[in-house]
This record gives structure tokens, sequence and C-alpha cells, in this order.
């Protein structure tokens, strides 16, 4: 302890001190803030980068989730049209068919309505024309064979009466 | 294979290195004992601040002291100021007159004499006649002054780099990193994240200021800085100012009357804190100074070992060993710095902290 | 240097070299249990260890 006190000097003790303070002032100015701001700036600065890097992933993930989800609704709606389509296809054809159907089953009766009474009226003609036929030829066979008219004229009618035409 | 022929070359450089070494000791010392006495003379000057710089000593064909290197301005406050070249004073052996007074350096330091230079003693051994008001530029202040002015171009150097990228250049790539672990792991661990932006300043100079300083004491230029309770006292008082006059309530409050103790304790604490905060810096000082110096004193010693043992296997196995110690104290030289600052944030961060856990 | 002083640095030594190895072998456990908090107990161990070393030197030069 003794040696101690007795090497030390105060001249180094003073200029030490001065120097040293003095050192730190002008570094701190010149030196350790600039320094330490720049190391700043640039943690900030990388910490942002980093940060927008995680937000821009994130987005892209949002982006790419909502891609997915607009395609898979046009492909619904895609399917929903073609069914729908289809559906109307096939309506269309049904219906179609259908119609069809019902104008031939219309023509068909009109046809057979025309057909019946064209019919009746044929069969209506054949009788009357059968029985003046008829009539012409009794009245032929009968001038030659029968002198009594209308006893001869029951007969015909009575016979053909008889034969009933379908 | 390489390996073998890297220490046939190893062994082969020790042999030389060692004969060489016992050769020169040979033509120079005249026996052993005068060595001793030499070398541990050479130790305790070495470990001395000087008026000059002066990187070694040699003597020349006409057996004259040579001595290499360069005066250095001594400036005394003694019956007003007075500055005078460090020629003057002769290594030691001269008397230096100034303005009828007559100056003697004796051990590293500055005494008034009569005009043949003689010293006196007082009963203790210790010369009389001391200048106290000593404000040369010694040797250590010439270092310190030059360490300085390295650091400062050094850094604000670097500073100047970061203006034009966001990147160091050069040697500056090997400084952040320290920068950022002095920082990262000594100031915010120990000051908090709030505070520390104030006491980084310091901080980082005190740790590259004491670790060069260290380093450069490694060097064989001979310079020793750090082993100087001047110094070191200088270093320990800007902690202990810097720890008082930012220090918080809450900080005195723990020196004075602790909390979450009786009161019976509380008196008995508060001496012994307030003790404690002298303390502190006074081991700081110590620490550093202690270490340094007997670094100094060990490796010095092992050193002259060499020109003790005169034969090429001990003075070899000396070599290594100083070899070693030379490592070694390369990693006390940063460890010393590193514990320097580490503590001094320590003391910081106590002086700061905000709420304190009952202990 | 008087002799009682010289036996007292040794005792000093020892008793500071003891201290400082019985902090750095638990230390050294320490880390070994938990290898992630490395750093925080290098950091105590050596602020520890200075706390000591302080002591010893100041015991070293009032001997």
């Amino acid at each position: 302890m003794d040696k101690l006190i007795n090497e030390f000097s105060f001249g180094l003790f003073f200029w030490m001190l001065l120097i040293f303070i003095l050192l730190v002032i002008l570094l701190r100015k010149f030196a350790w803030k600039p320094i330490l701001e720049a190391i700043e700036t640039r943690e900030d600065g990388i910490k942002g980068a980093l940060d927008s890097a995680e937000k821009a992933k994130l987005e892209m993930l949002n982006l790419q989730s909502d891609n997915e989800k607009l395609l898979q609704e046009a492909r619904a709606e895609r399917e929903s049209m073609m069914k729908e389509a289809r559906e109307i296809k096939s309506k269309m054809v049904s219906d179609a068919k259908e119609e069809a159907q019902a104008e031939a089953n219309k023509i068909i009766a009109n046809a057979q309505i025309a057909i019946e009474s064209e019919k009746k009226a044929a069969v209506a003609e054949l009788k009357d024309q059968v029985a003046s036929l008829s009539l012409e030829i009794a009245t032929k066979v009968v001038k030659d064979e029968l002198s009594n008219s209308d006893k001869q004229l029951k007969l015909v009618k009575d016979l053909l009466n008889d034969a009933t035409l379908n | 294979m390489q390996k073998k022929t890297l220490t046939r070359l190893l062994s082969v450089f020790l042999f030389v290195v060692s004969f060489n070494m016992t050769a020169e000791v040979t033509t120079e010392g005249e026996g052993s004992k005068d060595l001793k006495t030499e070398i541990k003379e050479y130790i305790s000057h070495h470990l001395l601040d000087s008026y000059d710089f002066n990187l070694y000593s040699h003597d020349d064909e006409n057996g004259e002291h040579q001595y290499i290197g360069f005066p250095l301005p001594v400036i005394i406050y003694d019956d007003g100021l007075k500055v005078f070249s460090s020629s003057k004073l002769k290594h030691d052996k001269g008397v230096a007159e100034v303005d009828g007074n007559y100056y003697k350096s004796y051990h590293g330091k500055l005494y008034k004499t009569n005009a043949a230079g003689e010293l006196t003693y007082d009963e203790d051994h210790h010369p009389e006649g001391r200048i106290h008001a000593d404000f040369s530029i010694t040797k250590n202040v010439f270092t310190i002054l030059v360490v300085s002015l390295l650091i400062f171009l050094m850094f604000s150097n670097m500073a100047k780099h970061y203006k034009k990228g966001p990147m160091p250049k050069g040697f500056g790539r090997a400084l952040e990193p320290i920068i950022l672990y002095i920082r990262n792991d000594i100031a915010i661990p120990n000051i908090g994240e709030k505070k520390y932006k104030r006491y980084m300043p310091y901080l980082l100079t005190v740790f590259f200021f004491v670790w060069i300083i260290n380093l450069l004491g490694l060097t064989p230029l001979g310079i020793n800085v750090t082993n100087n309770i001047a110094v070191t006292l200088g270093l320990a008082l800007i902690t202990y100012l810097l720890t008082t006059f930012t220090a918080n309530k809450n900080y005195w409050k723990h020196v004075f009357w602790m909390p979450g103790v009786p009161w019976p304790m509380k008196i008995i604490l508060a001496p012994i804190e307030l003790l404690g905060t002298i303390i502190k810096p006074f081991s700081l000082m110590i620490r550093l100074y202690a270490n340094i110096t007997a670094g100094h004193i060990v490796l010095m010693s092992i050193i002259g070992l060499m020109f003790i043992f005169e034969n090429w296997l001990g003075s070899s196995l000396s070599f290594l060993l100083a070899f070693a110690l030379s490592l070694l104290e390369l990693l006390v030289a940063a460890l010393q710095a590193y514990i320097f600052t580490m503590l001094s944030a320590l003391y910081f961060g106590a002086a700061v902290e905000e709420h304190h856990d009952a202990h | 240097m008087t002799i009682p002083s010289i036996v007292g640095a040794g005792l000093i030594v020892i008793g500071a070299g003891l201290g400082i190895g019985k902090i750095g072998g638990s230390a050294m456990d320490a880390i070994a249990r938990q290898p992630e908090a490395s750093g925080k107990i290098q950091t105590a161990m050596l602020i520890a260890a200075a706390l000591i070393e302080g002591i010893g030197f100041a015991a070293l030069f009032a001997a």
C-alpha cells in the first residue's frame, strides 16, 4: 500500500483524466453517436424489411387462397351452368317429344274422325245408291215379272233390310 | 510428414535462439549474481514511468551507454511554471538547472536537489524534495495521448464509412462486432433497454482504451501504462462519478435505508453499503493495476530466466514458457478490459435500476 | 517483505484460488446442465470471479 501511494503520480493522473474525458466527449460526438445510430437504423431497416417480407408472404398466401376460392367458385358455377343446360336440353327434348306426340295424336284423331264421317257418308250414300239401284233393278225386274207393284216393293224393302251392310 | 518437418524446424529454431541468447549474455554479463540484480533493476525500471521516451539502450564501442528514443517536455509548478526538455535530466544521471533551481529524476520521479544533484533521504529511505505539482508529459502521458489519438482516428474514420453506406469498410468490419457485443451483451443486460444509451460512449471508450493500451504494453516498445495506479484510478474515478451522479432515488434508498430488512439491520447496513460504493470502484482500480503489473513482472522474470540459465535446455524451456505466458497475457489484456467495462456497466445498472425486489 | 506478510500473501492466494476454482467448476457444471444458458452463466461467473479477485488483490496489497 505504501508503495502504491509512493508511486502515485499526480501529473499522470491529471493528464489521464483530462485526455480520457476529452476522448470520451470527442468520440461520443464524432464516432459513437454516428456509428450507433447507423447500426440502429440498419437494424431497424433489416427488421422492417423482414416484417414487410413476412407481410408480403401472408398477403401472397391470402391472395393464393383467394385465387383458389375464385377458381372453385368458377368451377362450381360452370358445373351448375352445365347442369342447367343439360336439364334445359333434356326438358326441351322431352317437351318437343310430348308436343309432337300430342300433335300426332291430334292429327290421328282428326283423321279418324274424318275417316269415320267419310265412312258414314259413304255408307249412307251407298245405302241410298243401293236402295235406288235395287229399286231400279227391282222395278225393271218387277216390271217384267210382277204386276202388282206394291206388293213387289214391299218384298224388296224387307229383303234389303235383312241384308244389313256392316 | 508436414508436422514432422515443422517440429524439426521449430526445434532447430529454438536451439539457435537459445544459443544466441546465451552467447549474448556471456559476452555482456560478468557474473550470474550481477545479472540477476541487473534483471531485477531492469524489471522495476520497466514498471515505472519515465521522463523520456526511450525504446532501448545499449553500450557503444566507447563503452558509453547509448539510449535510443526521444526526450519529452517536463512541466512542473515549483515557484512558477517551469518547462524544460527531459534531455536535461540525462536519464536519471544528470541534474537539470532551471532558473536557479536544480532538479533530478530518480526512479521515474522528479526531485528538487542541490547543485551537485545529491538526494537526501528520510528515515524510510525515501528521497526528499519530491515535486508533486509535476505535470510533465511523461512516457505514459505521451502514450495515452498517442493511443487516444489512434482510437479517435480509428473510430471517427469508421463513423465516416457509415455515412456512405449501411456497412462499415475495412477494419471497421472487425470493430463493429465488438461494438455490438458491448451493446448487446454488456450494456443492455446490465443497465437495461431504456437507459443504456447514456452510458454507451463511456463503456465503449473505456473498453477500447484499456484493451489497446494493454495490448501496447505487450509489445516490445517497453510501454506500460495500465500498471500505473494513477491511470487506473482515473478510470475508476470516472466510473464512480458517473455512478454517483446518475444514480436515482432508488439507489440511494438502497444505500442508506435498505428496504425489506428490520430497522436495526438498516442502521448496520447503511455504513457497509456506503463503504461498498467506494470499494467497488476501488476494486476496479486495483484489479486492473494488479493484473497488468503481475503479468508484466512474471513475463519479464521468465524472459530474464533465459539469460540466467546459461544452457540451451533451460533457456529454451523458459522461452517456451514466456511464449505461452505472452499468449495468456494477450487474453488477460482483453479480459481485463472486458471485466472493467462489464463491472462499470453493472454499477451503472445498479444506479439506475427502477424497481428492486426486496432481499 | 517480512515472513508473516509473505505467509499471509500465500494464504490469500490459496483462498482466492480455491474460491475462483470453485466458481469455475460450478459454472462448468451449470453450463453442462444447461448449455443454452451458457452466456448468462459465463457473465455471472466472471463477475463473481472478479469480485473475489478484487478482494484478493486488496488483501495482497495490505499484506
